[in-house]
């Protein structure tokens, strides 16, 4: 995972990587009532950095979801309490929760469990 | 970061960490071992018997279509021998039940299940849409969550079916042990813990197989086993009370996982506090069954929210004998006025619970409790007074219907 970190990091163009973005359990209002958006978002930060999952919640609230409602997806800045987010059908949790650094082709699941059953 | 392998296999890479006690599962063995644990609780707490006819209380939502799944493959696997069957409720709402409800509909043919669909309109002559125009938005939970109550009881009646399950699971009992905390409700909190509640005078039970699970593992079974589920909010008013509950739970859960099982732990022993209540722990009182992995954590691995180890002194005639004195406080609501004197000899626990009890109710105050059960005045269902709740509200819609229409 870290191999094709460096590779990125060092394009002096700004590259792209290129992911799958899936809401469910209710979120999927927020972002146009669409479950899946193919992404293809900046290899890079501003400071040169590789991307990562918390690089990425800043763009889907900024640029992705038109909804007004942020607070239901963050909170505080981070992933809103009772939403999983599942990295390559992982738990995030075991893939380094917001400092994982995205690679190109990876699915990102957010998954609200907020919602009635 | 290298892959995390599965603590129990060690081949398959983890794709679960789990918040009861953070170990890390590949998919195959997160599935076994969460209807592992179910299958702990059911058996652990007696709640079916083979030849027994049990309704699942499906909305089409997550818990319900996680808990019809299991409950099939554990009937299956286990050979519990009993006949499970779709229980749905349409509240009548337009755009929430009728999307989900398509959903149970599915259910019923992926799980080869018998469905009923029982509607307030046929029940009580109201859908919710049209109590909602009658009173307007606020309050209108009361009313649909009393006539769903009733609902389940009277579907399964029709169906002849004399036990309920539904998808209640640790969450939300962590959030109601919360709330009524909140409340200063110590009787609902004591109910609220019960794996079974409702009793033979009510002629149906209602037990939560799903008491122990975390929600978090839920979705992810849902997710990992491709159920097919349902998700939307009621359009009416939300909760507001047990959204904050809710919120609060969820905080703590990214704070300390364990929070969830250790709230409902905590609310099955206030619950023991409350003055005539019947313990609820899992039925294994703490003894974890043999550990189907090695143990990578020492914390709670045995599935069950009560591994402390502690002794319960309920035996089955106490714990009916409670049921019935909560199903009279269930009816009475939270406006219970009659009091009754209780004496030693009425104490309904055994004798190791005594020194207990005596200590912590004190002084012999009078305590709220029992009243004399009788049938609905106009329906027939259990109730304390001359009208079951839902008659009652029933009552006031139809004397504001005329009002409206005009």
């Amino acid at each position: 995972m870290s191999a094709t970190k460096e590779t990125t990091t060092q394009e002096p163009e700004t590259p792209k990587v290129s992911i799958v973005v899936e809401f469910s359990g209710g979120l999927e209002m927020l972002f146009s009532d669409q479950r899946r958006h193919s992404l293809s978002i900046p290899a890079t930060d501003k400071e040169g950095k590789a991307v990562t999952i918390s690089y990425l919640i800043d763009y889907l609230c900024n640029r992705t979801m038109k909804d007004a409602r942020k607070e239901l997806f963050v909170l505080d800045d981070h992933v809103r309490p009772g939403i999983l987010v599942l990295i390559n059908d992982a738990d995030w949790e075991l893939e380094g929760e917001e400092a994982y650094e995205l690679q190109n082709g990876d699915n990102i699941l957010f998954v609200s469990t907020l919602h009635g059953g | 970061m290298p892959p995390a392998l599965c603590a129990v296999c060690k081949t398959e890479r983890a794709l679960i960490k789990r918040p009861k006690n953070h170990q890390k599962l590949c998919k195959g063995c997160f599935i076994e071992i969460f209807e592992d644990e179910v299958h702990h609780t059911i058996t652990s707490s007696q709640l079916f018997s083979r030849g027994e006819r049990v309704a699942i209380g499906a909305s089409g939502g997550k818990d319900s279509t996680v808990l019809a799944s299991v409950l099939k493959t554990l009937n299956e696997r286990h050979d519990y021998g009993v006949d499970l069957v779709l229980l749905s409720i349409d509240e009548g709402i337009k755009g929430y039940r009728d999307d989900s409800l398509e959903t149970v509909k599915r259910n019923a043919t992926q799980y080869d299940m018998e469905l009923k669909i029982v509607g307030y309109d046929e029940l009580y002559g109201w859908t919710m849409d049209q109590v909602v125009e009658t009173i307007g938005k606020k309050g209108n939970c009361t009313y649909c969550g009393v006539f769903r109550r009733q609902a389940l009881d009277r579907g399964a009646k029709m169906l002849g079916i004399k036990h309920v399950v539904t998808g209640h699971n640790a969450d939300d009992v962590a959030e109601t042990v919360l709330m009524n905390l909140l409340r200063g409700d110590l009787p609902r909190l004591s109910r609220s813990t019960s794996i079974v509640t409702g009793s033979d005078a009510s002629e149906v039970k209602r037990s939560k197989p799903l008491k122990y699970a975390y929600e978090k593992e839920i979705v992810l079974y849902a997710h990992h086993k491709k159920l097919d589920y349902f998700t939307t909010e009621c359009i009416y008013s939300p909760e507001a009370f047990r959204g904050s509950a809710r919120s609060l739970v969820k905080n703590l859960e990214r704070v300390r996982p364990s929070a969830i099982l250790d709230v409902v732990r905590s609310g099955e022993d206030m619950a023991r506090l409350v003055p005539g209540a019947t313990p609820d722990a899992c039925g294994c009182k703490g003894k974890a069954p043999p550990p189907p992995q090695s143990a990578a954590d020492d914390e709670n691995v045995g599935g069950c929210g009560s591994s402390n180890g502690r002794t319960v002194g309920g035996d089955m005639a106490a714990m009916e004998k409670q049921l019935r004195a909560n199903e009279a406080a269930e009816a009475a609501g939270l406006e219970t006025k009659v009091s009754v004197s209780r004496t030693e000899a009425q104490r309904p626990n055994s004798q190791k619970q005594q020194p207990e009890q005596q200590k912590t109710t004190g002084t012999r105050l009078p305590i709220i409790t029992k009243q004399t059960l009788g049938n609905c005045e106009k329906c027939g269902y259990l109730t304390s007074q001359k009208l079951c709740q839902a008659c009652m509200l029933l009552d006031g819609l139809n004397k504001n219907r005329p009002q409206i229409t005009i």
